[in-house]
C-alpha cells in the first residue's frame, strides 16, 4: 500500500503540473457547460438545457479522464521508457495500474466536485436521481474508457497516440450524445453514436439523474460491452516498453 | 560471491538469434564489463538479467534467483541504469530522486544521491532541460536509490565530459568496493579498461572471451613505435629478422614479447637509416586491439 501511495502522489503531482491535462479534465467541460446553459442554441428536449447537458458533460468529464488524460500520459510514459525504469523498481505492475486507477479516481472526484455545483447553480434541477446508480455509471465508463486509452497508449508512438487520443476524444465528443441529442444525428450516425460508449455513458447517465435517457436498458448493455472487452484487449495489446 | 550466473544463455528475437549460448558469471565486490560491437547481443543479455526478457534457452541467476520469476524481490536488491530516457520530460532532478528512494524505501538520501552524481545545482532543472551527460548522472542516482548489491550499468558515461566521467568512475568503483556486483554493458574500450575487474566480450551474439584484462592480454605481446611514415620494412626485416607491419600513418607493430635485445635491434636499424624513434612501447596488447582481434575486426 505504501508503494501505490508514494507512485499515487507521483501521478497526481503530474496531472497537476501538467497545463494541458488541467484544460482537458475541466477546463473544457466547466467551459461547455456554463456556454450552453447559457446560450441555448442546443437542440435539447429538456426545458432548460442545463438538464441535458449536466449528465452529458459529466459523462464527457469522465472520458477526458479515463481516456484521454489517462491514455497521453500513459502512452508519453511508455515513449519516454518511464514504465520500464519503474519496472526495475520494487513497484511492480498492478501497483502502477493501482497507483493511476487511484489518480483517475482522484481527478475524477475533483472534476465532479467543480461540475456538480456549477451544474446546480446554472438552474440543473435533476428529477428524483439515483445518485448510486450514476456512480455505477461513471464507474463502468471509466472502465471502458481506460481500456480504449490504454489500448492505444501501449500500441502507439507517443506522438501518434497523442493525436489518436484527441482525435478519438472529438470522435466521440460529437457523436455520443454528451453535448448534441442522439435525435439530432442523421440516421446510420444515430446507430452508430448509440453503439459508442461515449453515448452508452451519456444516456445511462442522462436516465440514471433525470429519467431521460432515450434507450436506457440497450445503453446499459453497450456500456458493459465495452467495460469488458476494453480492459481486456488493452491486457492483451498493452507493451510496457 | 557469485552475483550474476548466466548459463548458456540464448536470446532469439524471432528470426534473429541476438544471443547464442552464452555463459559467464559476476562477482560481488568486482566490476564487469560486457563489451561487444553494436548488436553483438549485450542488451538482450543484460535484459534477461534485469528480467525484462525471458530466455529463449539457458537459465540466468541472479543472486541465486531466476530474474524472470522473481523480478519484484530482485528489484529491492537490484539497481538499474537505462541506456536512454527512463524518466518524464517535466519530472525535476531531486523530485525524481525522491520518488525512487521513496519506491527502493531503503533510506537513501536524495540530496546525497544528487550530490553524489554532481546534480546538486541542478536539482530544480527537470529532465528535459539537462544536457546529455546530466540526464545520465541522473539516471545513476536512480540505481543508487536501490543502496544494490547487483547494479546493471547501460553506457554510464555515454555523453558525459571528462570531469563527469571521473565522477561517474568513482561512484562506480565506490559501489564495487562496497561489495556491489557491478555490470557495466559498454562500447567505450577505454571505459572498460579503466573500469574492469572482469571483461565479458560478445560479438554476434557469442562469447568470444571472459577473463581480467591481463588474462585477456597474455600470449598476445607486441612492440608498438612510431618513426617516419613509409619505412622500408623489408629493409628492417632483411637487416634484423624483425617482422613489422605499419598500422597507423607514422605506427608500427612488431607482434613479439618486448625483448630488449630486439627492441635494442630495432633502435640501432631506424638510426642506421636516419629515422626518428618518437615512442616506443612494449608489452601486452592494448584493450583496443584484443577487441579487434576477438571481435573479427567489428568496430566497437
Amino acid at each position: 500500500m505504501r508503494l501505490v501511495l508514494v507512485q499515487l502522489r507521483a501521478e497526481l503531482r503530474r496531472v497537476a503540473g501538467n497545463g494541458e491535462q488541467l484544460l482537458l479534465t475541466l477546463g473544457i467541460p466547466v467551459l461547455l457547460l456554463v456556454f450552453f446553459s447559457l446560450v441555448d442554441v442546443l437542440p435539447t428536449d429538456t426545458a432548460e438545457p442545463i438538464d441535458f447537458l449536466a449528465p452529458g458533460i459529466l459523462a464527457l468529464a469522465t472520458m477526458s479522464t479515463a481516456m484521454v488524460s489517462l491514455g497521453i500520459g500513459t502512452g508519453f510514459e511508455r515513449s519516454y521508457h518511464v514504465l520500464k525504469r519503474l519496472g526495475t523498481t520494487p513497484l511492480g505492475r498492478p501497483r502502477l495500474i493501482a497507483a493511476k486507477i487511484g489518480s483517475v479516481i482522484a481527478v475524477e472526484i475533483v472534476q465532479f466536485a467543480v461540475l456538480i455545483p456549477v451544474a446546480f447553480a446554472l438552474g440543473w434541477d435533476p428529477d428524483s436521481p439515483n445518485w448510486l446508480l450514476a456512480v455505477a455509471c461513471v464507474v463502468a465508463g471509466t472502465i471502458a474508457f481506460a481500456g480504449i486509452g490504454l489500448t492505444l497508449a501501449g500500441r502507439l508512438p507517443g506522438e501518434i497516440n497523442l493525436a489518436a487520443q484527441n482525435g478519438l476524444y472529438l470522435v466521440l465528443l460529437l457523436l455520443g450524445g454528451m453535448v448534441i441529442p442522439f435525435a439530432e444525428l442523421p440516421g446510420p450516425i444515430r446507430a452508430v453514436a448509440h453503439a459508442l460508449p461515449s453515448g452508452a455513458l451519456a444516456d445511462v447517465l442522462r436516465d440514471s439523474l433525470s429519467t431521460a435517457g432515450t434507450q436506457p436498458t440497450q445503453s446499459w448493455i453497450v456500456l458493459a460491452i465495452w467495460a469488458v472487452v476494453t480492459p481486456l484487449l488493452a491486457a492483451r495489446l498493452f507493451r510496457w516498453d | 560471491m557469485t552475483a550474476v550466473e548466466v548459463d548458456r544463455l540464448t536470446v532469439r528475437h524471432g528470426e534473429l538469434l541476438a544471443v547464442d549460448a552464452i555463459s559467464f558469471t559476476a562477482e560481488a565486490g568486482q566490476v564487469t564489463t560486457v563489451l561487444g560491437p553494436n548488436g553483438a547481443g549485450k542488451t538482450s543479455t543484460i535484459e534477461v538479467c534485469e528480467g525484462y526478457r525471458r530466455p529463449t534457452k539457458g537459465t540466468v541467476r541472479i543472486l541465486g534467483l531466476d530474474p524472470a520469476a522473481h523480478q519484484r524481490r530482485l528489484s529491492e536488491s537490484m539497481g538499474v541504469m537505462l541506456q536512454e530516457g527512463g524518466v518524464y520530460p517535466g519530472s525535476a532532478v531531486l523530485e525524481t530522486v525522491r520518488h525512487y528512494a521513496a519506491l527502493y524505501g531503503k533510506g537513501a538520501d536524495p540530496v546525497a544521491l544528487v550530490e553524489a552524481v554532481g546534480l546538486t545545482s541542478r536539482s530544480k532543472a527537470t529532465w528535459r532541460r539537462l544536457s546529455g551527460g546530466e540526464r545520465q548522472r541522473l539516471s545513476l542516482a536512480l540505481a543508487l536509490a536501490a543502496q544494490p548489491e547487483v547494479a546493471f550499468l547501460d553506457e554510464p558515461t555515454s555523453g558525459v565530459d571528462i570531469n563527469g566521467r571521473d565522477a561517474i568512475r568513482g561512484i562506480i568503483r565506490g559501489l564495487a568496493s562496497n561489495g556491489c556486483a557491478v555490470v557495466l554493458a559498454t562500447h567505450e574500450l577505454d571505459e572498460a579498461e579503466r573500469l574492469a575487474d572482469r571483461m565479458v566480450i560478445i560479438d554476434h551474439g557469442t562469447l568470444v572471451a571472459d577473463g581480467t584484462l591481463a588474462e585477456l592480454r597474455k600470449g598476445h605481446d607486441e612492440i608498438r613505435f612510431r618513426s617516419d611514415p613509409g619505412l622500408d620494412l623489408r629493409a628492417l626485416a632483411a637487416a634484423t629478422g624483425i617482422v613489422a607491419s605499419e598500422v597507423g600513418v607514422d605506427e608500427y607493430v612488431i607482434d613479439a614479447p618486448p625483448q630488449p635485445r630486439l627492441m635494442a635491434q630495432l633502435g640501432d636499424w631506424l638510426a642506421g637509416a636516419g629515422h626518428p624513434l618518437h615512442e616506443l612501447r612494449g608489452g601486452g596488447q592494448r584493450l583496443e586491439d584484443v577487441f579487434r582481434r576477438l571481435t573479427r575486426g567489428d568496430q566497437a
